[in-house]
């Protein structure tokens, strides 16, 4: 029943091997440290207080495992293999047998380590591998064995974290680049957190072919995210107020084809809207034949400000190629840059037949502000989600939004996710969680004869 | 057509309803039906009359009205819809669960993905989108007529290029052979999750990923002793929403206010009226308020993900 599908050409889209340039997210010792890095000859990454190159991670499928090991021309990565049945977690599930261990004996006195921090520099130095040291250690400790099962293995972890610290070679996917930032900078993306942008997309119907229309005020994330799930067909939209788009780095560190960054393009709110005064003129009377009349009416209007378009983005189309750009800041990076300015041609399509979805993620700008400016250029039944960390600006616009006729089926909803410690007799919920993930009001925009016009 | 597999056929825009369409009929957001339009249909609900002649014609979005005035709305189909709309023959996954099972299982365009069970198809809906338009959903149930039922919804929602339902006992017999290391994400909704596991993990590219959903803790505790075998990263979450109700209401009063205890929050906008020297208009300006609503769902499910290890 397989169907043949083209696998094999989405693979070459969704590699799971690196390939140098390539932008990784390496894990080291199972989430402690996440760290974004692109992989060349000479990139190194400083683990604990050892610098190691990064060019042994080159041409390594992702989900590879290594171990920072003692070289004679210092620390470098090795990759770590591991046998089927050997899972490394499995040494973590360690049985429970009645145990009647407990931590009685246990004085905190810092005298039950018998080796000395010069000890273990002289086995260093005699090339002793980091599992060797940590097996030393634990040979060492006085009350290693009087330790309760869970607690020695607690022990045997800090000390390879330690001792010998594990790199995971990961993919940068919206999932893993998400989350890393909301562990690490959440302000950079709005604190937005991985289940409520999760939400966004689907909100938002973001689906293949689908022309998306956004306002991406939290890093570039909710572009990458879109951008994802298009996977090189439709069209991202990004518009910003004012004259300065706002900055998307994070789009870099996902590993976008060529293609897919050719669909990410900006275009201002007031290039967007150059001839909204007519459009919703148009939608005020239902684009009937009464409307007609008055269109004809302010036809002048509209020609000029199409004009004035044209002129501005007249460059924009030389750029839609990012191989021609002529910019003077053009890197040596080979990857087409995402987010140039939209052709006047798509822009044109847009204002004719509308976006397909509208996602806003603007946590300093005003949320009704925005939607009454961005609404009518979606196409009537697309669906819309906007993200805030106040409920009250998306609660004004809700009701603004009501009151208008603009949209049915609207909905504020505010997510809430909680991590589990799932271990044998030891399962319950994680002793933190973030118990904030923002707001998110969702609906869908209708067409109607009674619109009132907007303030 | 809920998706555009043929970028010729966009799903946009401004396209109108014909002859034979799949709409969802809006009367509430908590009333919807799904209605395929016939020329010589009529839907009647306690609205009055409407005659689907009507409808063609009119872009998606449009209201319409019945013989007694009465209007509803007719939406273009979503995958969100259609959870909200569908026969439940099963109990269903929601948006929220959805939402985040597509974004761990990592499913992009292009992906091929494993499903069982099919259930009512609320979840596969929301993975054709994410792999369409070149990937596949292979879904399985052991229930014939459910297999039967889902595929004809999956025919009405124009999803049938993207989606394949099979009958198979998947926790007696694995996944079929066919797929053995062709799955970039695996979804199970089983009772006994832990007898699919081992043919889930065959089936899956290394580094790929598994979902396993469940609504007890015992299901968890089980799979996640079989998982951790051959995955890593292993990590069960429980996601949930939230709503909000919000009304505009006029809050009294500031004339009053001296007599009146007053909470921190209602001093400080006192504070700052009287800043500005116009306390009075505080009082009659209505404002508009939220509140979560009373009542939610509180429990849906264990999500629990885990990534195929990678052996060297």
């Amino acid at each position: 029943m397989l169907q043949n599908n083209k696998h094999e050409e989405d693979s070459n889209q969704n590699p799971r091997v690196t390939w140098e340039g390539c932008s990784v997210l390496l894990d080291i010792n199972d989430g402690d440290r996440l760290v974004f890095a692109r992989l060349t000859a000479a990139s190194s990454l400083k683990i604990g207080n050892k610098n190691c190159l990064l060019q042994p991670l080159i041409g390594c499928p992702f989900g590879s495992l290594f171990q920072v090991e003692n070289g004679k021309e210092g620390p470098f990565l090795s990759p770590l293999s591991i046998i089927e049945g050997d899972n490394v977690e499995e040494k973590g599930d360690c049985q429970i047998k009645d145990e009647c261990k407990d931590n009685r004996g246990l004085v905190d006195n810092n005298t039950a380590q018998s080796l000395t921090g010069e000890d273990i520099d002289e086995m260093r130095r005699q090339g002793a591998t980091g599992d060797k040291i940590v097996q030393a250690l634990i040979a060492n400790s006085a009350t290693f064995e009087k330790k309760t099962s869970f607690s020695q293995e607690k022990y045997r972890l800090k000390k390879q974290k330690k001792y010998a610290p594990k790199v995971l070679l990961r993919r940068p996917f919206t999932r893993s680049i998400c989350e890393t930032y909301f562990k690490k900078y959440p302000a950079r993306i709005g604190f937005l957190r991985v289940d409520s942008l999760s939400l966004l997309l689907s909100m938002a119907n973001v689906s293949a072919h689908s022309d998306v229309l956004l306002v991406d005020m939290v890093g570039g994330i909710l572009t990458g995210a879109v951008a994802e799930r298009l996977g090189g067909t439709g069209f991202v939209c990004n518009t910003y107020l004012g004259v300065t788009p706002y900055p998307v780095d994070i789009v870099r560190m996902f590993n976008f084809s060529s293609e897919t960054c050719r669909r990410i393009v900006r275009c201002s709110l007031t290039d967007l809207c150059s001839t909204q005064n007519e459009t919703s003129v148009q939608i005020g009377q239902a684009g009937d034949a009464i409307g007609s009349q008055s269109n004809e009416e302010k036809s002048p209007l509209c020609s000029e400000s199409m004009d004035g378009t044209a002129l501005s983005s007249e460059h924009g189309m030389l750029d839609l190629m990012p191989e021609t750009s002529t910019s003077p800041v053009t890197k040596a990076c080979k990857t087409p840059k995402a987010g140039e300015k939209a052709s006047q041609e798509a822009i044109n399509l847009w204002k004719e037949n509308g976006f397909s979805s509208l996602v806003i993620a603007t946590p300093d700008a005003d949320a009704w502000t925005v939607v009454k400016e961005l609404l009518p250029l979606l196409s009537f039944s697309a669906p819309f989600a906007i993200y805030h960390q106040y409920v009250q600006p998306l609660a004004t616009c809700m009701h603004n939004l009501q009151l208008g006729k603009m949209a049915v089926g609207l909905q504020i909803s505010e997510p809430w996710l909680r991590e589990y410690q799932v271990l044998p007799s030891r399962t319950h919920p994680q002793m933190q969680m973030s118990s904030f993930g923002g707001y998110i009001l969702s609906g869908t925009r209708i067409c109607s004869d009674d619109q009132p016009q907007l303030k | 057509m809920m998706l555009a597999v043929d970028p010729s056929k966009k799903i946009s825009f401004n396209r109108c309803i014909g002859d034979g369409d799949l709409v969802i009929v809006y009367e509430r957001h908590d009333n919807m039906k799904a209605v395929k339009v016939c020329e010589n249909s009529v839907l009647q609900n306690r609205f009055g009359v409407f005659k689907h002649s009507d409808w063609i014609g009119k872009p998606f979005g449009s209201k319409v009205l019945s013989n007694k005035g009465g209007f509803v709305y007719l939406l273009a189909p979503t995958p969100e819809l259609w959870t909200l709309v569908l026969s439940h023959r099963t109990q269903i996954l929601y948006i929220a669960d959805i939402s985040f099972v597509i974004m761990y299982l990592e499913i992009v365009p292009g992906c091929l993905v494993l499903e069982s069970g099919t259930g009512s198809g609320s979840l596969t809906t929301s993975l054709a989108r994410a792999v369409a338009p070149t990937g596949h959903v292979y879904t399985f149930d052991f229930h014939e007529q459910r297999a039967v039922s889902a595929r004809e919804d999956f025919e009405r929602t124009g999803l049938s290029s993207l989606v394949t339902v099979g009958v198979r006992d998947i926790q007696g017999e694995g996944f079929p052979d066919d797929f053995c290391g062709k799955a970039d994400s695996v979804f199970l909704d089983l009772p006994q999750p832990w007898l699919a596991i081992p043919s889930a993990g065959k089936m899956l590219k290394q580094d790929g990923i598994l979902c396993s959903f469940s609504p007890c803790i015992e299901q968890v505790q089980r799979s996640c002793e079989t998982l951790r075998a051959n995955f890593t990263d292993v990590r069960t979450f429980e996601v949930l929403l939230r709503m909000y109700e919000v009304r505009e209401g006029k809050m009294e009063n500031s004339q009053a206010e001296e007599s009146v205890p007053t909470g921190s929050h209602r001093c400080k906008r006192r504070q700052r009226s009287s800043e500005g020297g116009n306390g009075m208009e505080i009082s009659s300006s209505p404002t508009v308020m939220a509140r979560p609503s009373s009542e939610s769902r509180g429990h849906t499910g264990y999500l629990t993900f885990a990534r195929l290890i990678r052996l060297s």
